[in-house]
């Protein structure tokens, strides 16, 4: 039986397509949530896309963490539902409480579009779990206000607790502790910048994205 | 009116980054300046303007609800602050 997997749409996503896709592509059974619906429709996992929700304004995520549907985001993260947030939606998570620390824009205020090579640093997590720790990985990113950012302490408790996730090998955008996914305490909330569903076919350029998704997808 | 009117407040947020966060706008506009012929001009910080109005029984009360405001909406409290400014402006009909 394949998994229902729910991706947000907010006004302003728009990588919820290419997820659609991404997910059929590993097996999964997906539907968009719409956002202004309080209900995850009882679906198996979450996934949060990129895009700019709400127009970003404010602040990426600022407006969008009180859509109706991020109450029942939280309800479904707080007992234990894997939620995954990509780069705006990663943003959407801290925002909503449900991640630490923020995303600041890029040093150098670069707006950056490229492949990024990330470490997976841990397989404790519901987005790494089928993935090889250490192993390197080939995967785009695309934005401008990327550049992770938490206190000391904060980031000492990630650290201490296994909780950063991936980490990219060269520094794209100053993030601190070149930190490019962190998860939650349960390990059941991720997010991350850099976008595994577009890097799911030769045709991308990578398929290194398939490991991440497929971890979703194996309970 | 009555005795018991509210009052109007005109309130401005300064939402600012905290001191310690790196502000790559206000590091990309101070290395900008010396080309423009400005050279003692340091330490630049960007931040945000929002002025809006608060019907509100006393400033006391006024300020509450801006500063609530603040921390759940207007600023991310790990990277941000905000310095309110408020002012009587009326009374409400």
């Amino acid at each position: 039986m394949s998994l229902r997997v729910g991706v947000v749409v907010f006004p302003g996503s728009n990588c919820e397509q290419d997820m659609l896709e991404a997910m059929r592509l590993v097996g999964g059974e997906p539907e968009l949530l719409w956002h202004g619906d309080a209900t995850v429709n009882g679906v198996d996992a979450v996934i949060v896309p990129g895009g700019f929700a709400h127009g970003d304004y404010l602040r990426p995520g600022a407006i969008a963490r009180f859509s109706p549907v991020m109450s029942a985001v939280a309800e479904f993260a707080a007992a234990g539902g894997p939620v995954v947030g990509i780069c705006n939606g990663f943003q959407v998570l801290t925002e909503a409480g449900l991640l630490p620390g923020a995303l600041q824009k890029n040093a150098g205020l670069k707006f950056v579009c490229a492949p990024a090579q990330l470490r997976v640093e841990t397989t404790n997590s519901v987005l790494t779990r089928s993935a090889d720790k250490g192993a390197v990985l080939s995967i785009p990113i695309n934005h401008f206000e990327g550049n992770y950012t938490c206190d000391a302490e904060t980031l000492a408790q990630l650290r201490d607790e296994d909780r950063v996730v991936l980490r990219y090998v060269v520094n794209p955008n100053g993030s601190v502790d070149d930190i490019a996914g962190v998860c939650n305490e349960g390990r059941n909330v991720v997010g991350l910048m850099p976008h595994p569903e577009r890097s799911t076919s030769e045709l991308l350029g990578s398929t290194d994205g398939l490991p991440l998704l497929r971890s979703l997808l194996s309970v | 009116m009555c005795e018991y009117g509210l009052m109007i407040f005109s309130v401005h947020v300064e939402v600012r980054l905290r001191p310690g966060i790196a502000d790559p706008q206000g590091s990309t506009i101070e290395r900008a300046m010396p080309t423009l012929g400005f050279s003692g001009v340091s330490g630049v910080r960007v931040g945000k303007s929002i002025r809006f109005e608060i019907d509100a029984a006393d400033e006391a009360a006024a300020r509450s609800e801006a500063e609530d405001l603040c921390n759940r909406f207007l600023t991310n409290p790990v990277i941000e602050d905000a310095i309110v400014e408020l002012e009587p402006v009326g009374v409400a009909s």
